[in-house]
């Protein structure tokens, strides 16, 4: 969109304007962000243990990250996160944004979806917590009523993981149906009525319509959520502390160890730091590789 | 409308804000690591060199926040502090209470950020890391101003929390470990508590003590461990349960028996090597783990994890547990059952219990020095020990107090003598380990402890490996 301009004062005013709009959330960003950010960047460099003043150590503690099997693990266990969480999650999502789409305008039944999104993700975690819990839990008890064995879920090192992946499918699969929802009602209804006229079936039409002219919303939803799926904690902290052994001990839960049990702030901002890095590198591709920028609709 | 955002530019801004701000999180509360070391460093030296100079007596009331994380012994400290108060009317103790996890965070998060008590219960495993992070202020030279008579506190306790003459806390209390049994279930079962009290344990086969633990599991076809026909998936009442894994020190759970058949931690106070790859501890930590793993007579460390030891026990799942006398209170209250405590059986090296003690320490940024000196000091004397020992939750450093909470327990019909004896018995306890690198240490051998006990590793590989670990971090 171009905005056609009268006078320079115009201009200048909508300048003026525009600074005023964008000065909260910058003042937000630079306190909140940007500042923590340099901050996190700098003690990354120093061994800085929470009490002492910090002693500049250089690259002390990016060697010791190139040697850390503990880091490794922590990477992969996220990884495997990850690829538990963000496949199963989004064509969950996928499935219910299309089913809202085709079949129903209720926003009572969008209200539903999006409710588990409002809980707070302690209480979620709180809440599977007890509903899974090994001996008293109301899913063994349902289980166990079936004629099964008792399952200890997160107390296993095995099974923890997937469980905290299905947790956290449960608690955003609808949020993220909402967003894909929101993407479907973009796409022009002409478009399908043209392929039903050709006689295009649901699974055509999908395969051939709604996927691709989705491109851009589901690009924005997987990039999203798989940043926020590499960020898995809270549910963590609540559930199973890193363990049973070392099965869930996820970077970000290792950084804390490192922050706050073990008072190391300066390992703990360099482990920080790379997983910034790698983050982006993964976001660049992902961007790349998907063509975010552009929609079949143009 | 239409999408035509530069998702990369996005995409980008996201990312960056999203971690940046995740680890920034980290980093915004503790701002100025110079500023929040700084008043540290003036704190440290002012009584280091002349502790007289704060003594004048402030006019105007003074207020001591004074932390600890067992709410059982908030009403005794308050009662002390009511009392000391009472002596001391310039000076107002505010008694603040946090569960253990919680407790340490804030602690901790309150030195950074200038909010810590004045004075703090401490623990022996995590003292070191304060005193060497110069967060505690050395109470040496208050205590040779005072004359603080060190020898009235039992023997060993004082010793826990100096080093290198300095000083950062005076003990309060002790305590021991021993046997927790169900009566009403030992009476089923034919075991008297004269049995229990005289059994022997070794790491092979559990000793009498091991069959103890199988006389008191029972299938739903109500057949005990020892029938031929027992089925250890169906068990319905366990004879034994640990509390967990125990982590490095295992001090309620494994310490007494891998000390007993023969293990030592360390070579004592702020030793540099620990000897966790000793056979013995790991055919110690193999028989623990297998009471679960093999025999079936143990709850598995999911479900120990899930209600924890005690619910366990008290909500009639098992037999017998061990803990220290901290725990009396909760088992008789909690219990709806006839609870007793017994000796720990005799390992191959005798009875032996770790013998482990709180004490307060004063934090460095306190503005209160001299104040919460004059607490400190109270909080450890006869007066408060006997008011503590009177609630009968713990046992004070001070025999006097014990016998107060001896009497208190006599009151209450329970007889607490397994704890008493195991303290009195020549060689009977052993000290808590501290050394530095508690703090790591801790995660290292959770995470050990845990694969054992879950049947992931072996003992003796897992304690290696651990061990290298361990004795990595004094190099």
């Amino acid at each position: 969109m171009t905005i056609r301009t009268g006078t320079r004062t115009a201009q200048r005013n909508e300048l003026m304007w525009a600074l005023l709009f964008i000065v909260p959330s910058l003042i937000g960003f630079i306190v909140f962000f940007a500042m923590p950010s340099v901050r996190g960047l700098l003690m990354s460099f120093t061994n800085w243990d929470l009490l002492r003043p910090a002693k500049f150590t250089g690259l002390a503690n990016y060697i010791k990250l190139l040697s850390d099997k503990e880091f490794r693990h922590a990477l992969r266990v996220t990884a495997y996160y990850v690829v538990l969480n963000i496949p199963l999650q989004t064509v969950i999502a996928l499935g219910m944004a299309v089913m809202l789409d085709r079949f129903t305008k209720s926003t009572f039944i969008r209200g539903i979806l999006i409710l588990p999104w409002l809980l707070p993700n302690i209480i979620v975690a709180l809440l599977w917590l007890w509903m899974l819990d090994p001996t008293l839990g109301f899913i063994n008890q349902i289980i166990m009523s079936l004629g099964f064995e008792r399952q200890p879920f997160l107390g296993s090192v095995t099974q923890a993981m997937p469980t905290i992946a299905g947790i956290n499918i449960w608690r955003h699969a609808g949020y993220t149906a909402i967003l894909l929802f929101a993407g479907l009602q973009n796409i022009p209804k002409d478009v399908y009525e043209a392929a039903a006229i050709d006689g295009a079936d649901e699974r055509q039409m999908f395969m051939g319509i709604t996927l691709p002219l989705l491109r851009p919303v589901l690009i924005f939803v997987l990039v999203t959520s798989l940043i926020g799926s590499f960020q898995i904690f809270d549910t963590i902290v609540i559930t199973t502390k890193g363990g049973p052994v070392d099965a869930t001990r996820v970077v970000y839960w290792y950084i804390y160890e490192y922050a706050f049990v073990r008072f190391k702030m300066g390992y703990a901002a360099t482990i920080s730091v790379a997983l910034f890095l790698i983050l982006i590198t993964i976001t660049v591709i992902q961007m790349r590789y998907f063509k975010a920028d552009t929609s079949d609709l143009d | 409308m239409r999408f035509r955002f530069n998702a990369l530019a996005i995409a980008l801004v996201l990312v960056s804000s999203m971690l940046l701000a995740a680890c920034g999180g980290a980093a915004a509360p503790a701002a100025e690591p110079t500023a929040a070391a700084e008043p540290a460093a003036e704190a440290t030296a002012a009584p280091a060199e002349e502790p007289a100079a704060e003594a004048p007596a402030a006019t105007d009331a003074v207020t001591i926040r004074y932390g600890l994380w067992d709410g059982n012994q908030q009403p005794a400290y308050e009662a002390c502090a009511a009392e000391f108060t009472k002596t001391n009317p310039n000076i107002i103790v505010k008694v603040e209470q946090a569960g253990w996890g919680d407790y340490w965070t804030s602690v901790q998060t309150g030195m950074v950020g200038g909010t810590a008590p004045d004075v703090f219960t401490n623990h022996l495993a995590k003292y070191p890391e304060f005193a060497s992070k110069e967060q505690l202020v050395d109470i040496q030279p208050f205590v040779e101003r005072d004359g603080v008579d060190l020898a009235q506190y039992l023997p060993g306790l004082g010793d826990l929390w100096g080093r290198d003459g300095k000083r950062y806390g005076l003990p309060k209390d002790w305590d021991t470990v021993a046997v927790v049994f169900n009566k009403d279930m030992l009476d089923k079962a034919g075991v008297t508590v004269e049995e229990l009290n005289n059994a022997d344990w070794n790491a092979k086969d559990g000793g009498s003590f091991g069959q103890i633990i199988k006389k008191l599991t029972i299938d739903e076809a109500g057949k005990n461990a020892l029938d031929a026909d027992f089925d250890k998936s169906k068990v319905v009442q366990y004879g034994f349960v640990g509390g967990g894994s125990g982590g490095a020190y295992g001090q309620t759970q494994w310490s007494h028996w891998a000390v007993s058949n023969g293990f030592k931690f360390n070579d004592g106070l702020y030793a540099t090597k620990y000897f966790y790859d000793d056979p013995k501890l790991a055919e110690t930590i193999q028989w623990y783990a297998n009471l679960n793993l093999v025999e079936g007579v143990a709850p598995t460390l999911a479900d120990v994890r899930s209600l924890g030891a005690t619910a366990l026990f008290t909500s009639g799942k098992a037999a017998m547990t061990t803990d220290g006398s901290w725990m009396i209170g909760s088992y008789v209250n909690d219990a709806k059952f006839v609870t007793g405590f017994a000796r720990l059986p005799k390992g191959p090296e005798g009875r032996k219990s770790m013998f482990n003690g709180l004490a307060d320490s004063i934090w460095v940024g306190s503005k209160h020095q001299e104040e919460s000196w004059q607490w400190m000091k109270f909080a450890a004397s006869p007066a408060c020990a006997n008011i503590v020992g009177s609630y009968g939750v713990v046992f004070p450093a001070i025999q006097s107090g014990v016998d107060a909470a001896l009497k208190a327990y006599g009151d209450r019909k329970v007889d607490v003598s397994a704890f008493t004896a195991q303290a009195t018995e020549a060689n009977g306890t052993f000290l808590f380990p501290v050394t530095d690198f508690a703090s790591e240490i801790g995660p290292i051998m959770d995470a050990t402890m845990d694969s054992i006990m879950l049947g992931e590793k072996p003992a003796a590989d897992a304690l290696k490996a651990a061990n290298d670990e361990v004795n990595a971090l004094f190099q």
